[in-house]
């Protein structure tokens, strides 16, 4: 029997979810050919927001990797645009010259953003939000920290805005309406939402109308109907989407706003199916996953067999995925004679909610600020429930209603068993409690796997959690802390204060104590309590050797091939002939393969034989250089410009205060590694402002950064703080190293610290809290006392000669 | 420089003393195998594979000791220590040796090695 040949035009989300489900039902029942104009595999389009603000990585949010085309025999064309599609001949036709003949086709060409046609629209730099295209441009757009306006204060411009906000980009928002997201939510809420988007810095205009978009080559400006003239490097339309029915024109199929389909998802020609947002079902375009997977379901019944299936809307709901903003709508909320409406707020929580209730039913909600009872409430609108009785308590929520006490799940446990939870993947209650109870499942990371809820945006995975609590009752940890690692359940922040708490010096009496679950640790919390120890108790501690990563315990970087790299310190980029001549002989004398100029302003000396990395050190040592702890979790480099030494420019000796700095920081552990740079001025050609900690010297002073990241992440620092002279930035470096080093977690960036204590924190107990800064600095002091002694010089006298050397060599005696 | 060894037998050659390695920690024997980790554990046991992860190839003498396990210094894959194969959702297993431990003295036996390189 030949098998029924499938052909799919677009490779978005929902005909994404029509595979997944026909592969389960009719498992090898078609050949599957997908065409897509994007050159690549099919990926969670919104969660597109985490990848530019660069909470995730694009690999994390797809969704059909290579393997899962292999796996099920799919053709997947990337980057092929369907042109024709020939309904006599049943083939359709792409741009490049690609044929393929169908028995059953399906359009899911999605949507195509509006742009607005003013003058300027075409330039460079003017940009849409909706594919990955759009978000690597804007990433590389942002790179340039300059400014960035965004046209549409709806769903998309919002998390556009704040992920170019992320990015370090000056944005500002403009807005058509009166209030933001009005289509979504009610002025109240709006004017709530944009207060929350203004704190976070960004700007927002609104009753904007936008006249023109200057610029030469790229956009420079955009010029608003009143005048209003604003600079920007970068300008995102994000002011809507039209469905992209162009295709089903062409072949003449039934169209409207979108392809016509009937309830069945099959358009004018019974042998094609439109799913996604280029369909028009009932009327109604749509725009948020929820409905569109439901479409998808019906069309895989269809192609099952099951010619019962239908497809009927619901309402929808909007949550806004920005993190730290809660907001939730959902049914139609506009204000009109024969709805009544019930309202809530206090705004020393920042809460608001309103019902809109017609002939005794829900109709629509708003909430801001406490969203947890979304589902509930959402639940009520959808299935029409009369509300009478409860109409006195409703907007309180499930809890209230029910009577029952206000426990954060009994909201989760009033809900009645369809109520969907996971609004992206179509999940309800009962299919979550089914699985967690028949799988035996314990754990958020399970219910993902096995239901798929709360695996695509996120925003519900509260309530799974909730939920997942409620099912497995005390059995259920929601480990509101993740605990170190599988030895413990406890999390770092609590075992650094049992630590101090319980006088703990070593890390048996840690594992005693604090009940480890295994007999001596694994290789993510041995390190981490080695550091722990020695930042708690200076001079006291005993160093654990094997608790360190190799790097740590020889002091030199293990390579691919088991050979090692050598890189010595050169205080403040600055060397001398003394150092390059000692560097030449030994590479000379050691046969070192290759010698390189690292990022951080010194010299690598790569490919070294462990047995020969005291000999080396011994030379490099008599030559006056110690190590650069290249390897450290612990003070790395402090790149310097040449500063008024030399440089026309320099306000300051950048290189003098550098070379202190280091001096005066290094052997010193911390967390994670921690990397300076000081620049003579605001040219910043020591990049200061991508470093842990950063100087920027001016005129009057020293501006002090610190938290940035130019590595796995890239974020521009936060400023510290000003002063006025060398000492004084001295000192609140180290108070700041010091703070770092006391609440840090083991492996946590600078910059990851500060985004969890908050940059305020910081500024205020190492700026404000002057008698604060004194004590850490001298805690650092203290410290130091014993970390500054070179470890190569150590291990050149002898210091654990037996890493060094083998322990048998039966090459020789096999010679015999 | 293979030579051809037929006989089964055991032959225990001398390493060196249990103490030479530290605790949770490992030392290399270089052997017409290849180089030989040497693991001692928590509980003085120890146990002998040959230096080279399943994964890439990797020093496991390099690693961090962890009861009878050990961290791979390169990927982290976490090797155990008695049978040399990955543990958890990794796979692979690396070559293992006998030894024995007799008067705080460790002994490989080179009739085995041997016969690895002669395989
Ligand atoms: C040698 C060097 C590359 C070079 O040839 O220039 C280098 C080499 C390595 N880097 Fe780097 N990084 C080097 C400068 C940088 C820089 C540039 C800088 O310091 O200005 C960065 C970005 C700045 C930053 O740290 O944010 C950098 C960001 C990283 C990262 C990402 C860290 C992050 O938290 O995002 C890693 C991975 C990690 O640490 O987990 C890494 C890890 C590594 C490791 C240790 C990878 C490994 O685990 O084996 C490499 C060791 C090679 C070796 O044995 O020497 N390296 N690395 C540079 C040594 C600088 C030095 O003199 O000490
Ligand atoms: C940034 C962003 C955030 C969002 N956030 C949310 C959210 O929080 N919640 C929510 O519910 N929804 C959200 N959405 C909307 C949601 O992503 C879409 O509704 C959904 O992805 C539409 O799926 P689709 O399969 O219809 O179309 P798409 O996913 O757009 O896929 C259409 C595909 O067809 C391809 N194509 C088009 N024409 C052709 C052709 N002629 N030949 C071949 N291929 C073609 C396109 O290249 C595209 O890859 C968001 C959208 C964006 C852009
Ligand atoms: S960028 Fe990657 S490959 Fe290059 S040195 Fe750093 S870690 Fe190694
Ligand atoms: S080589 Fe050992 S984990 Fe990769």
């Amino acid at each position: 029997m030949t098998k029924q040949k499938l052909v799919v035009i677009g490779n978005g989300m929902a005909p994404g979810r029509v595979l997944d489900r026909l592969f389960e039902a009719a498992p090898g029942a078609y050949d599957v050919t997908i065409f897509n104009a994007e050159p690549r595999v099919n990926y969670d389009r919104i969660m597109l927001s985490p990848v530019l603000s660069g909470e995730k990585s694009f690999e994390q949010i797809v969704i059909h990797g290579d393997g899962w085309y292999i796996k099920n025999g799919v053709t997947l064309y990337k980057g092929a645009t369907v042109t024709g599609i020939d309904r006599a001949a049943r083939t359709v036709t792409t741009a490049r010259g690609e044929v393929a003949s169908y028995d059953k086709l399906i359009v899911a060409t999605g949507s195509l953003p509006i742009i607005i046609p003013v003058p300027g629209h075409t330039l460079a730099g003017v940009l849409t939000y909706r594919d990955l295209d759009d978000v690597q441009a804007m990433l590389i757009a942002a790179k340039s920290r300059g400014k960035a306006v965004v046209i549409g204060g709806g769903l998309l411009g919002l998390e556009a805005a704040v992920g170019l906000k992320e990015q370090g980009m000056d944005v500002t928002v403009l807005h058509l309406m009166p209030t933001l997201m009005e289509r979504q939510l009610d002025t109240a809420a709006g004017h709530l939402l944009q207060r929350a988007i203004e704190e976070r810095g960004i700007r927002v205009i609104t009753k904007a109308n936008t006249k023109e978009i200057l610029g030469a080559k790229r956009v420079e400006a955009v010029i608003l109907e009143d005048g209003t003239r604003l600079h920007a490097d970068l300008v995102i339309m994000a002011v809507g989407i039209k469905p992209n029915a162009a295709l089903g024109k062409i072949a003449g199929l039934e169209v409207g706003r979108g392809i016509k389909v009937d309830a069945g998802m099959a358009t004018s020609d019974p042998d094609i199916y439109a799913v996604g947002e280029c369909a028009e079902a009932h009327g109604q375009t749509f725009g948020l996953v929820a409905p569109l997977y439901e479409m998808a379901n019906v069309i895989a019944a269809r192609l099952a067999g099951d010619q019962a299936a239908e497809f009927t809307p619901s309402a929808t709901a909007t949550k806004l995925k920005v993190t730290g903003i809660n907001l939730f709508s959902a049914g139609d909320f506009a204000e009109a004679k024969d709805r009544e409406e019930i309202v809530l707020r206090d705004a020393a929580r920042g809460i608001y909610k309103r019902l809109v209730l017609k002939d005794n039913r829900l109709i629509g909600a708003v909430f801001y600020g406490d969203t947890a009872d979304g589902a509930w409430f959402f639940d009520l609108i959808k299935k029409g429930t009369d509300v009478t009785a409860l109409r006195d308590t409703l907007i309180f929520g499930p809890s209230f209603a029910g009577g029952t006490p206000l426990d954060p799940t009994a909201a989760v446990a009033a809900l009645p068993d369809e109520a969907e939870i996971c609004g992206c993947n179509g999940v309800c209650k009962s299919k979550i409690t089914t699985a967690i109870t028949s799988l035996s499942l314990k754990s958020l990371d399970d219910v993902r796997a096995h239901t798929k809820a709360s695996a695509s945006c996120g925003s519900c995975t509260g309530l799974v959690e909730q939920l997942i609590k409620v099912t497995l009752g005390d059995a259920y940890n929601p480990a509101a802390v993740q605990p170190m690692c599988g030895c413990t359940g406890l999390g770092h922040d609590d075992v650094r204060r049992l630590i101090v708490a319980r006088s703990i010096k070593t890390i048996p009496d840690v594992m005693q104590v604090l009940e480890w679950k295994t007999s001596c640790g694994c290789a993510k919390c041995r390190p981490a309590l080695n550091y722990y120890l020695l930042a708690t108790w200076p001079g006291d501690y005993k160093d654990d050797n094997q608790s360190r990563y190799i790097n740590e315990r020889v002091h030199a970087n293990i390579q691919k091939d088991g050979t090692y790299s050598v890189v010595p310190r050169m205080w403040g980029g600055m060397t001398s002939v003394k150092e390059l001549r000692a560097i030449a002989d030994v590479v000379e004398k050691f046969n070192i393969p290759a010698v390189k100029c690292t990022g951080g302003q010194r010299i690598d000396m790569l490919g070294v034989k462990k047995e020969d990395l005291p000999a080396v050190w011994s030379d490099l040592n008599k030559a006056g250089m110690v190590s650069g702890a290249a390897y450290a979790k612990g003070l790395r480099t402090v790149k310097t410009c040449v500063g008024t030494d030399w440089c026309r420019f320099g306000t300051q000796d950048s290189t003098g205060l550098g070379i202190k700095l280091e001096k005066f920081l290094w052997g010193s552990w911390t967390p994670a590694k921690l990397k300076l740079a000081v620049s003579g001025c605001p040219r910043n050609c020591a990049e200061a402002t991508c470093k842990d900690i950063g100087v920027i010297c001016v005129d009057s002073g020293y501006d002090i950064h610190f938290g940035g990241a130019a590595g796995l992440d890239i974020k521009g620092t936060e400023v510290l703080g000003h002063v006025g002279t060398e000492d004084e930035a001295i000192e609140v470096i180290a108070a700041l190293t010091q703070l770092y080093r006391e609440q840090g977690r083991y492996l946590e960036r600078i910059y990851k610290w500060m985004k969890r204590v908050g940059v305020k924190t910081v500024q205020q107990q190492i700026m404000d809290d002057v008698p604060r800064r004194k004590a850490l600095y001298e805690r650092f002091v203290f410290s130091q006392k014993f970390s500054q002694s070179d470890p190569w010089a150590e291990r050149v006298k002898g210091k654990d000669a037996h890493e060094f050397g083998a322990l048998a060599d039966l090459t020789l005696e096999a010679a015999e | 420089m293979s030579k051809a060894i037929s006989k089964v037998k055991l032959q225990w050659v001398d390493v060196g003393p249990l103490d030479a390695i530290p605790i949770r920690g490992a030392r290399v024997v270089k052997s017409a195998v290849g180089c030989i980790a040497v693991f001692r554990t928590a509980e003085n046991q120890a146990f002998a594979l040959l230096d080279k992860c399943p994964h890439k190839g990797g020093p496991l003498s390099q690693g961090i000791v962890h009861d009878t396990g050990v961290t791979c210094p390169l990927h982290n894959w976490v090797i155990n220590l008695q049978t040399g194969a990955a543990l958890g959702a990794d796979e692979g297993q690396t070559a293992s040796f006998n030894l024995k431990i007799e008067k705080g003295r460790i002994l490989l036996d080179a009739a085995q090695i041997n016969s690895k390189v002669a395989a």
